[in-house]
């Protein structure tokens, strides 16, 4: 099984929460504070704060695909 | 029950999730997240499958999205969710003592229950007014905005701001009737408030403080000193109320929401979350009930998890978090910004609208506001207020 992260940047609402829950996935653009994906391959490890990542977002803009 | 190799929630083989959005969605999930294998019937008032609401107000009211955007999930991660998905159901009563949700006509059993049914607008006397919480009601109105046709939102809260936003920048005449002194002052200070009004004035909105309506009708609005305001649509945005009628005589706790503890639990087995319950927030010590999307998603979650976790359950004591778009700028806040006793700005200034303002409760930090500046900035805030930081400590925060 692999995860893959798929961002739709433009419903991103520069809330911040999926950088809180999974810090080694995502960042935020310093001028307007839009996530930036860091690994869209998260690790198996990764996998339950990609999950709380996607689960948090206030903007439904993170989107797993499990294949 | 929890313990040793249990499955999560032993002893419960069926949860009803009554309320299909952000937050019942976000309950849903948790609970496969969390493997519990069982069956989770999700019951939904509104027709449509799970969607999003901040962007009614926003990118919908604008025409910039059409509804397809708003769908909290494609449907193929719904489909993985193996729900017995009910909508265009509405709960119509609870039986605790049989563990029993009446739908109707019909009714469904189960060992855990959770309660998001969020809340439905407050209307004033009168007819002819648009209200904003529903799609249909954002489709409804953004039909009737067109240039030059003359708008009047009464309440100048987050939800009639961000309205008269996209209406001005649509080329609607614009009255913002707010019956404050200064608009969202119980939710942000006066200073903030003011700055915010003075936004709108400058964007060649009407704001008009210190009225009260007391009846819409189709052609405008009647104020309470005898004034009638003539508008071509009405929206009427002041406040919500919670959808507990269905709990009435059920013998849950209700007080302007669905009343829980700090493990946002009503009773045994029952659980709420999002803008229907209210419950203990320990990390504030006040019992609140919030109605943002970050705390519908967050409490759904911790709702889940708690009810599967039994005796292991965990206090739900996030930070509160809202943010709303005017004009393109952005506002954001983390904390519990209501009834503080104090607000000072802490970088920036009101006059540039570029500044972070802090909230004082008693001789606590325990919010901060920030329009116009990069979002970075405010997260040492956030972590300060999450952390329960003294006021006279936060000020070492300061930057300007």
């Amino acid at each position: 099984m692999s995860l893959k992260v798929e961002f739709d940047e433009p419903k991103c609402v520069a809330a911040g929460q999926c950088v809180m829950v999974a810090p080694d996935l995502f960042d935020q653009r310093d001028e307007d504070g839009v996530a930036i994906v860091l690994d869209d391959s998260p690790s198996p490890d990764q996998y339950d704060e990609a999950r709380e990542a996607a689960a948090v977002c206030p903007a439904a803009a993170i989107r797993l695909v499990e294949g | 029950m929890p313990g040793g190799g249990d499955p999560p929630g032993g002893g419960v083989n069926r949860i009803v999730v009554v309320g299909a959005c952000a937050a019942g969605l976000s309950a849903a999930e948790a609970l496969r997240r969390e493997k519990f294998g069982g069956k989770i019937v999700l019951v939904g008032e509104e027709i449509d499958a799970p969607y999003d609401r901040p962007p009614l107000s926003k990118q919908i009211l604008a025409s910039q999205w059409e509804a397809e955007r708003l769908a909290l999930r494609p449907a193929e991660q719904i489909a993985a969710l193996e729900l017995d998905l009910r909508l265009g159901v509405r709960a119509t009563g609870l039986d605790l003592a049989s563990r029993t949700v009446l739908l109707g006509d019909s009714s469904v059993e189960y060992d855990g229950l959770i309660v998001a049914t969020g809340v439905r607008p407050r209307r004033l006397p009168g007819s002819g007014a648009h209200v904003l919480r529903t799609l249909a009601d954002a489709l409804a109105l953004r039909e009737r905005l067109k240039p030059g046709r003359r708008l009047a939102v009464v309440g100048a809260g987050f939800l009639g701001a961000e309205s008269a936003s996209v209406a001005r920048q649509l080329g609607c005449e614009v009255t913002l009737l707010e019956p404050a002194p200064v608009p969202l002052a119980q939710a942000v200070g006066v200073p903030v408030g003011e700055v915010l009004a003075q936004v709108h004035r400058d964007q060649g909105v009407c704001v008009r403080t210190g009225v009260t309506v007391t009846s819409t009708s189709p052609t405008g609005v009647q104020l309470g000193d005898g004034e009638f305001v003539t508008a071509d649509e009405v929206l009427v945005a002041v406040g919500s109320q919670p959808n507990t009628g269905w709990l009435e005589g059920s013998g849950l706790e209700l007080d302007d929401g669905l009343v829980c503890d700090e493990f946002s639990a009503a009773a045994p087995g029952v659980y709420g979350a999002g803008d229907v319950a209210r419950w203990h927030n320990p990390l504030f010590g006040v019992t609140m009930r919030v109605e943002h999307r970050t705390n519908a998603a967050e409490q759904g979650m911790a709702a889940a998890r708690n009810l599967l976790r039994g005796s292991d359950a965990r206090p739900f004591a996030p930070v509160p978090y809202f943010w709303s778009d005017q004009y393109g700028l952005k506002i954001q806040a983390h904390g519990y910004l209501r009834g503080h006793d104090a607000v000072e700005i802490v970088d920036g200034d009101l006059e540039s609208r570029r500044f972070m303002a802090a909230y004082r409760t008693g001789d606590r930090l325990t919010g901060v506001l920030s329009l116009g500046m990069p979002p970075k900035a405010i997260r040492p805030w956030r972590q300060a207020v999450a952390a329960g930081t003294a006021w006279s400590v936060s000020e070492t925060l300061t930057t300007r």
